[in-house]
């Protein structure tokens, strides 16, 4: 790796250092430069999305495929049997929507792990950030920027395929419910990026979880066709507090805050307590990261 | 003013290894200071230390009167940090990355275009800035890197080994460089396994061997300190010990000869230590055939530094440097260098 460099002409007055505190903007605020150093990072990730489609495009694809090819599977099951959605189509829709949000944002941690592995995390690191959590949080927003997308073409798609489409409210609370599991998610990722030795054991940590998650669900089938201790196993998973509700809202014009959404075998679940037990998911899961980022920034 | 850099008593452990044991430096502003030391000195833990990449387990590291530990943001502030290893993204051109290192650095937006074309111009980049990093040759990102350290214009800009991988041309040019830096009013501190890139460019030096600071001073104080000149003998080439030291008995004998010191990693070369003197190659040759010993090689030449190294250690700088090499763990020293 021997190169030449060409001897650099400098002219000295552009090399003469800023000196010591001058150096430290003082005009501009804590704040701005939290959302200058955050922008920035975001804008990397959004620049090697642009660059490098392809993980877009199979983000795109793969709960089209879902949609199409498992939607199809069960096409002849008789009419009914899955709740009160029309047809299996309709049923999975909400299941592979928050099954691609939750595996985008599980993928979260891969390009920090990445970071980390090729040293430019270092170089994140020696700079002076107002807060190393603009690190994490340009990548919640990534991600979260790209769940959105994500969602709304699935949305899109299961219109189309006849899953028929909620009133506008009905949408802001499916975005909503995506949103609170994605950044809770999009947080234990970023956690594991930093608290485990490579990328090796990080993807193994997503394969192990990833699809147990999925079948431990509501999202392929509903709670009253599995065993009893699959059906304890499912209501213990957050991922169904996510797929009920939207479930729910697709299936019900009538729907509201009080109406049941799931029937475990402890109590009835509210689409209310959906919600809360999404956002005390998600906090839980920020609190308990928060505390292992700060020791690994200290 | 306070020194741009002082160091005292840091220590580092990684595990069960002593990387920093007891390192003590004061750089002065405007000097280009070397670090030098074989590898696995502890000359890269400093500098992690030193640029909060990684926490001391115990010492006091300031940056212009500022500890590190209390006030990291100041010190990052303040200083540029060249890694050895560089890491570029390499889906980014040249260009987006030095805006992400300003927007990092908190440039005043309104400054960064000029900053960066600033940069660019000096250090010759214009043909390649615009294109991904991944399309860069060795020397141009090398190059790509020193722009990114200079872009907030540090007081004190670090190099860990600066050098390494870059042909003999464009390590002249990197030379040129930092003494224009230093020039300009930066200070430059660098480490190095590479003697004559020290003697060549550092102002004061400080020798590092095990995680101790062995030595430190102008280049040429430190070798002046030695005193005398030095002499290496090689009987064969490869002396058995008991040869080597019947001779080195025989040798210290001699009026004129100060020191001798056996070079186990050389074959058991023998390093003296004599009064610079004219007939004292003549006079151990005569020795030596008086003694029926043979010459596989001797010379004689005004001590180096290398010979700083070799009177502390007992080994060559490039022996020691070999020996490290082969005890390395690259696994292990990844993960410490992984955050």
């Amino acid at each position: 790796m021997s190169q030449t460099v060409t001897p650099p002409q400098a002219n000295l007055d552009q090399l003469r250092p800023a000196g010591g505190t001058a150096a430290i903007a003082a005009q501009s605020s804590e704040f701005s430069d939290f959302v200058q150093e955050t922008a920035a990072l975001t804008k990397r990730l959004f620049i090697q999305l642009q660059r490098r489609p392809s993980t877009l495009m199979a983000g795109l694809i793969q709960p089209v495929m879902w949609l199409v090819l498992f939607g199809a599977l069960f096409q002849n099951v008789p009419p009914g049997l899955f709740g009160g959605s029309e047809n299996y189509g309709q049923f999975l829709g909400a299941g592979v929507m928050v099954f691609t949000a939750f595996g985008g944002a599980l993928n979260a941690g891969l390009p920090v792990m990445f970071d980390r592995e090729f040293g430019f995390l270092n170089r994140l690191l020696v700079a002076p950030l107002v807060s190393r959590f603009s690190i994490v949080a340009a990548s919640a927003i990534f991600i979260t920027t790209l769940s959105v997308l994500q969602t709304a073409i699935i949305i899109a798609m299961s219109a189309c395929l006849g899953a028929g489409l909620p009133g506008l409210p009905g949408l802001a609370l499916v975005g909503t419910i995506v949103l609170l599991l994605v950044v809770a998610v999009t947080a234990i990722s970023l956690g594991l990026a930093f608290a485990l030795p490579g990328h090796i054991e990080l993807i193994a940590v997503i394969f192990v979880t990833n699809l147990p998650l999925l079948f431990a669900s509501t999202a392929l089938a509903p709670l009253s066709f599995m065993p009893n201790w699959l059906q304890w196993v499912a209501s213990l998973n957050p991922l169904s507090y996510a797929i009920e509700p939207i479930r729910y809202i697709y299936n019900h014009a009538d729907w509201s805050l009080a109406s049941v959404v799931m029937q475990t075998p402890f109590a009835e679940v509210t689409l209310a307590g959906s919600l809360l037990v999404l956002v005390g998911f998600g906090a839980v899961a920020l609190l308990s990261v928060r505390s292992l980022l700060s020791r690994s920034f200290a | 003013m306070a020194p741009a850099v002082v160091i005292e008593k840091l220590q580092k452990r990684y595990g069960s290894v002593d990387a920093v044991k007891d390192v003590s430096l004061t750089i002065e502003s405007g000097e280009i200071f070397g670090l030098l030391g074989p590898n696995g000195a502890g000359k890269t833990t400093t500098l992690r230390c030193l640029c909060t990449l990684a926490t001391p387990d115990s010492g006091q590291i300031q940056v212009s009167g500022d500890s590190v530990l209390t006030h990291p943001r100041r010190a990052r502030q303040r200083l540029g940090y060249v890694a050895q290893e560089v890491a570029l993204d390499k889906v980014l051109t040249g260009r987006e990355l030095l805006e992400l290192q300003a927007a990092l650095y908190h440039i005043p937006r309104a400054q960064i275009k000029g900053r960066i074309a600033q940069v660019v111009s000096l250090l010759s980049l214009s043909e390649w800035i615009d294109q991904k990093t991944g399309t860069y040759s060795g020397g141009i990102r090398k190059r790509l890197d020193l722009a990114a350290g200079l872009l907030h214009q540090p007081d004190v800009l670090v190099l860990d080994e600066p050098t390494v991988g870059l042909d003999i041309e464009s390590r002249v040019a990197v030379w040129d460089f930092l003494r224009q830096l230093r020039t300009a009013g930066t200070t430059v501190l660098i480490t190095s396994h590479y003697l004559e890139e020290v003697d060549a460019l550092a102002d004061r030096v400080a020798i590092i061997d095990k995680g101790l600071v062995i030595a430190t001073g102008t280049p040429s104080a430190l070798k002046d300190g030695l005193g005398g000149d030095r002499i290496t003998l090689r009987l064969r080439e490869f002396t058995p010990a008991a040869e080597a030291e019947s001779t080195k008995v025989m040798l210290s004998a001699l009026s004129f000869v100060q020191d001798v010191i056996i070079n186990e990693a050389q074959g058991n070369s023998l390093n003296l230590v004599v009064e610079p003197q004219s007939d004292a190659l003549l006079t151990i040759q005569q020795a030596l055939k008086e003694a029926g010993l043979p010459t596989f090689g001797i010379s004689q030449s005004r001590p180096s530094l290398d010979d700083v190294y070799l009177a502390a250690t007992g080994q060559t700088l490039l022996d020691a440097d070999l020996a490290a090499v082969a005890l390395r763990d690259p696994k292990k020293e990844k993960k410490q260098s992984m955050r």
